[in-house]
Parts: structure tokens; C-alpha cells; sequence
């Protein structure tokens, strides 16, 4: 479980990472797209790993922590997912509005000359 | 407080929200009405505030829980000197920034009222928030306005410069998910006064993982600060953005500096056990490195926007150098200059697009992009019924820009040298022997301003005192009274440098009694909850 996770991580970090040095803006998004998932992993590692414990107790009924996983880093995860998906969208639009200004999909706005 | 008075301190958030979300159901002509209402009423609020803060003779911090939960579980916002202080420059900033923005620029393009009240709303929250999760939660919200501020206007350059400054800021915000993960992952708390209580008991064997941890948050913070060499994007954002928004964005620069000094205060300060200033020297050679950074880039400038942005790194290196100096007379001074330069940096954003315009002409603001976009109403040259234009621009104007260019290189008597006399005199009185890092930075500090002087003496002559075919720029007295308001302020507090001084002093031993500030915040003494 934890080597699966943790190369979960590391293959989206480095993927996203190369993505977001690339010059075209639409590799920097996916770029960053990926290192939101695998920084959102990361947060759910942070709580420590747990497989079969619910996050949410129930009423009424004695509540012993030890059968519970910690549903903080699920709930900081929930809010950074929203968070990075309303970003996403808003790069998208400056993706298109640089694209129509510029004609061209470099991050810079112009070509390199090479 | 008791009583409703109880609930002035949610205001600031609460109030610019409310407002945003009721401007989005009206039509478009109360905008700048209610806009410019909430903004003053957002100075009324922190002023009331800082007053409450003042009033308590010692040490005062007060707290507001958000749901009624118990501190360590809900989150809590807190108002000390400091955060009032803070927010009292982000409102008097926000309110004459708009002011300046609705003679004309806020016609640039659509909802500027909306995404600058959201502004407001998310810095204030930043401000006084006491949970670290919440607070990553208010930088989303400005820096989200803030992204569309900067469109602000739209055309080319704008849009370039915004998808850099964008994406620059969401794989920050990443930087800045990791360091509360793994500050949770070690102590298991995200309230700052219950991770104050935690870290002294830290086991050594996870103190490497907490400074880590830390490290990374700090990083995230460092970005928007501009320290060098992560602050390459600032100049060229600020100078692209519309100068009432550039303006605005000063005070931004300030919330990295402003939560590194709250954390390394309160939860790497003396009794934090091993991670105790940890950072200090790496503060401190940052600082140092940004300002040289900045002051070259003041004398290579070729703009003035351009000698603002690397001013405003050159006031972000001082404050981290003087954070990492660690010492109490140092931060007052710093203190000190961090209100006044901010205030200079966005009064010289606002004189310096009224000397542009006088030179440089019109240029083609808003081009569309989109089918639906709705194109600015930039054209509106003629039909500004706002303001009537004032005799003697070139004179007012020319004035201004001295005053700035005064502020903005510390020289006597104005407040920006009393800032750094104070931060000088600190280190001075550090210790016996002056040790040779200080004297460099005594030497950089100067450095800096004497850059600083030349470069804006330069542009001056060049763009005001030379004038070959200049016109006179109309000017609006909308436009005029923003810009004397931020240097009155100035200007009394070098009046009252006395007694502002004090106030620092006092906020500066304020941040160092952490026993008050987690006292204040959490319900009961903390015994119960400290983990060994």
C-alpha cells in the first residue's frame, strides 16, 4: 500500500514537473493538473495510511478512534480539489485569450528564436 | 468586548463579501456607489480595531470562533496589534486605490468592483485567520481575485504576463499544501496557537520533518513576498497591471512578510525547543540577497513601473532581513518602514501613471477576445462627469512625484528615513561588536535608497522637469485626492514618528508573548491537549 502510494505520487510529481517547464501553455496545465493530484495524495498520506476505516463516526453509537482514520487531511483534500479545479478552469480562459492575442501557444507569447 | 461589538472582528471578511455577492444582483450603476461604501466602511472597522487594540494598556489579543467550535477544532480568528495594524493599511490602501480606479479604470473591463471588494475580503482574512488551513483558503481567495485583477483591462501584454503570474502562484499554492500537510502530519494540528503549544514538545526525531515542513510553507510565502531569486516574476506583473490594481498589490507582497513573521514569532520563536529560529540565517541572507537584487534592478530600470516593482522588492528583502535579524528593535523599525513603504510604493504606482499619461500618450487599453467580452469603456475620455479637472497639474503632479521619490529613498525628513533610522539604529545597538553581515546590510539598506534617489531623480527630470512635448495630463481631483491622502499619511507619520514608533515597539513584544496570544485563543490551558 504505501510503495503503491508513494509511487503514485512520485510518478505524478515528476510527470507534472516536466510538464510545467515545457514552453506551451497547455502542457503547463496539465502540468499543474497533475501536481495538484499528487500533492491532494500527499495530504491524504499525511494523515496516515488506513484501508478499510471509515472517516465519519456515527451517532449514538460509543466511539472508540482507534477503528476511525483521520478525516481532516480528507476534508483539507475536498477543499484543495475544489480550489485547484476552479483554477485550472481559469487558466484555461487565459490559455485562449493569449492564444487569440498572440497566435501562438507559447508561454512566452512569441516563438523562441533558436 | 461583549456584546455585538463582539462581532466587529468577522466584519472585515463578512462585509466586502456581502457586498460583492449583492453588486452581482444590481445593474451596474450603484456599483462604484456601494463599492466605494464598503471600502470606507472597511477603514471605519479596522480604525475601531486598532483602537480596541490600543486601548488595552498590556498585551491584547482577541479572538472569534467561527461555528462557536472550541479553538483546536474550529477555526478561530484572531486580532492582535499586529493583524490590526495590517489591516488597517490594507483597507486605507483599498479605499484609495478605488477611489482612483472609478475616475476612470474601473471602465477598463467588466467587474473590476466585484473581483477588488473579493480582494479586500481575502487579504483581511489572511490577516486574521489563526488556523493555517483557513489561511491557505484566504490566499486563494485574493490571489483568485488578484488573477483577475491583473486581466484587468485585457490586451497583450496583460494576458502574457497574467498566465506567468498565474501559474507561477497555483504551483505555489501546491509548495504551500505540503508544508501544512506535513505540519499537520507532525504535530496534528492546523490552529496556530495549538501548534505554538505542540512544537516545543516535538520528539527530536521529528523535528527534521517539522523544519521541512516549515521550510516548504516559508518557500510558499517567500514566492509572494519576491524574495530573490523567486521573485523574478513581480516586477513585470505589477507593471502590467493597471496601476490602481498595481497600487492595490502592493499590500500583497506584504502578506508573505506579514505570515513569516506571525509563524517564526509564534511558532519558532525562543521557546519552540530544537526548531527555534531556525530560519533566521536563511531570512536574513535572502533579505540581503533581494535587496541586492532589487537595487540593481532600480538603476537598470528603464520604466518607472519598473523601478517600482524592484522597490517593492527592495522593501521586501529589508523586512525579511530584519525578520531574520530577530532582534525586537530591529522588527519595530521594520515595522515602521513596512507601513510607510507601502504606502509610498502605491502612491508612486498612482503618480506614475498620471506622469505616463502625460507623456507617453494614449494607448490601446482593452482589445477583445472573445465575441461576448464585454469591451472596456476606455473611450470615456470626454464624458468624465466625476471629477472637475484641477489648474496646475504639471505642478501638483511634478510635487507628488518628489514627495514619493523622497519616501521611496529614505531621505530626511520624511517618514521613509525615520524607518530606516529605526531599523539602522537596531542593529546598531544589537550587540557590542557589530558583526560584518550587519554591516553589509547597513550598507545594502543604503545602497539601496541612494539607487533609488537616482533612478527616480533620473526619471523625473526625463519625464517632468525637461518637458519637450509634453501635454498636461488632465487630471482629475477623484484622482488627485487618493494620492494626497496616502502622502498626508506619510507625512504625519513622520509628525507623529514618536508615538507610532511606540505602537511598534509595543506590537513587536505583543508577537513576542506567545502565552498571551495561545491563551487568548485556545479555551483552557492547553495541558490536555499537548501530546508528548
Amino acid at each position: 500500500m504505501e510503495i503503491v502510494l508513494a509511487l503514485a505520487i512520485g510518478i505524478l510529481t515528476g510527470s507534472g514537473v516536466w510538464l510545467l517547464l515545457r514552453p506551451r501553455t497547455f502542457q503547463v496545465i496539465i502540468g499543474l493538473a497533475l501536481l495538484s493530484y499528487a500533492v491532494n495524495l500527499f495530504i491524504l498520506s499525511m494523515g496516515r495510511l488506513r484501508v478499510d476505516a471509515p472517516p465519519i463516526i456515527r451517532k449514538g453509537v460509543p466511539v472508540d478512534p482507534a477503528a476511525f482514520v483521520d478525516p481532516v487531511p480528507q476534508a483539507l483534500v475536498l477543499t484543495a480539489i475544489v480550489i485547484s479545479f476552479a483554477t485550472t478552469a481559469l487558466m484555461l480562459v487565459v490559455l485562449l485569450a493569449s492564444r487569440g492575442l498572440t497566435n501562438t501557444d507559447h508561454v512566452d507569447g512569441e516563438e523562441s528564436q533558436q | 468586548m461583549t456584546g455585538w461589538l463582539h462581532h466587529l472582528i468577522v466584519l472585515p471578511i463578512v462585509l466586502p463579501m456581502v457586498a460583492s455577492a449583492i453588486m452581482l444582483l444590481l445593474s451596474d450603476r450603484f456599483r462604484q456607489g456601494i463599492a466605494l461604501g464598503t471600502t470606507a466602511l472597511l477603514v471605519a472597522i479596522a480604525a475601531a480595531l486598532l483602537m480596541q487594540t490600543m486601548a488595552a494598556g498590556e498585551p491584547w489579543v482577541g479572538s472569534y470562533r467561527l461555528g462557536n467550535w472550541a479553538a483546536p477544532f474550529g477555526i478561530v480568528l484572531v486580532v492582535d496589534r499586529l493583524s490590526a495594524m495590517m489591516l488597517m493599511l490594507t483597507s486605507v490602501l483599498g479605499f484609495t486605490a478605488l477611489l482612483y480606479a472609478l475616475a476612470r479604470w474601473d471602465r477598463a473591463g467588466p467587474r473590476f468592483h466585484v473581483l477588488f471588494l473579493l480582494l479586500l475580503m481575502g487579504l483581511n482574512g489572511a490577516f486574521l485567520t489563526g488556523d493555517i488551513f483557513n489561511l491557505f483558503v484566504f490566499f486563494e481567495i485574493f490571489l483568485a481575485a488578484s488573477y483577475g485583477l491583473v486581466l484587468h483591462g485585457s490586451g497583450q501584454e496583460r494576458v502574457s504576463a497574467g498566465f506567468h503570474y498565474i501559474s507561477i502562484n497555483v504551483a505555489t499554492s501546491l509548495l504551500f499544501l505540503i508544508g501544512v500537510s506535513m505540519l499537520y502530519g507532525v504535530t496534528g494540528t492546523l490552529n496556530m496557537a495549538d501548534l505554538a503549544v505542540r512544537i516545543p514538545n516535538v520528539p527530536p526525531e521529528d523535528v527534521t520533518l517539522l523544519e521541512s515542513g516549515a521550510s516548504i510553507l516559508g518557500i510558499a510565502f517567500l514566492v509572494k513576498a519576491g524574495t530573490w531569486p523567486l521573485g523574478l516574476w513581480l516586477p513585470r506583473t505589477y507593471a502590467a497591471a493597471a496601476p490602481p490594481v498595481a497600487a492595490m498589490f502592493a499590500i500583497m507582497s506584504k502578506v508573505g512578510i506579514y505570515i513569516i513573521l506571525r509563524l517564526s514569532m509564534l511558532l519558532f520563536g525562543d521557546e519552540a525547543g530544537m526548531a527555534a529560529s531556525f530560519a533566521n540565517d536563511w531570512l536574513l541572507i535572502g533579505g540581503m540577497a533581494t535587496i541586492a537584487f532589487g537595487t540593481v534592478g532600480i538603476l537598470s530600470a528603464n520604466t518607472l513601473t519598473g523601478i517600482a516593482g524592484h522597490y517593492i522588492l527592495v522593501s521586501s528583502g529589508t523586512l525579511l532581513a530584519a525578520i531574520g535579524t530577530g532582534s525586537e528593535r530591529v522588527l519595530a523599525g521594520a515595522l515602521f518602514y513596512l507601513v510607510s513603504s507601502t504606502l509610498a510604493i502605491s502612491a508612486f504606482y498612482l503618480v506614475v501613471e498620471l506622469v505616463q499619461r502625460g507623456s507617453a500618450g494614449e494607448e490601446a487599453v482593452s482589445e477583445p477576445v472573445f465575441e461576448d467580452e464585454y469591451v472596456g469603456a476606455h473611450a470615456v475620455e470626454e464624458d468624465n462627469e466625476i471629477g472637475v479637472a484641477i489648474p496646475a497639474t504639471l505642478a501638483i503632479i511634478g510635487g507628488g512625484f518628489a514627495f514619493c521619490a523622497l519616501l521611496l529613498s529614505g531621505l530626511p525628513p520624511l517618514s521613509g528615513f525615520i524607518a530606516k533610522f529605526a531599523i539602522i539604529d537596531g542593529l546598531l545597538a544589537q550587540r557590542q561588536t557589530v558583526a560584518p553581515q550587519t554591516w553589509l546590510l547597513i550598507f545594502l539598506i543604503l545602497g539601496a535608497g541612494f539607487a533609488a534617489l537616482i533612478a527616480t531623480m533620473r526619471a523625473g527630470i526625463d519625464m517632468i522637469w525637461t518637458p519637450e512635448d509634453v501635454k498636461t495630463p488632465a487630471l482629475d481631483i477623484v484622482e488627485a485626492v487618493p494620492i494626497a491622502i496616502l502622502l498626508t499619511i506619510c507625512l504625519s507619520l513622520m509628525l507623529w514618528a514618536g508615538p507610532v514608533m511606540s505602537f511598534m515597539e509595543a506590537t513587536v513584544s505583543n508577537l513576542d508573548d506567545r502565552a498571551v496570544y495561545s491563551g487568548a485563543v485556545l479555551p483552557e490551558p492547553p495541558a490536555e491537549s499537548a501530546r508528548p
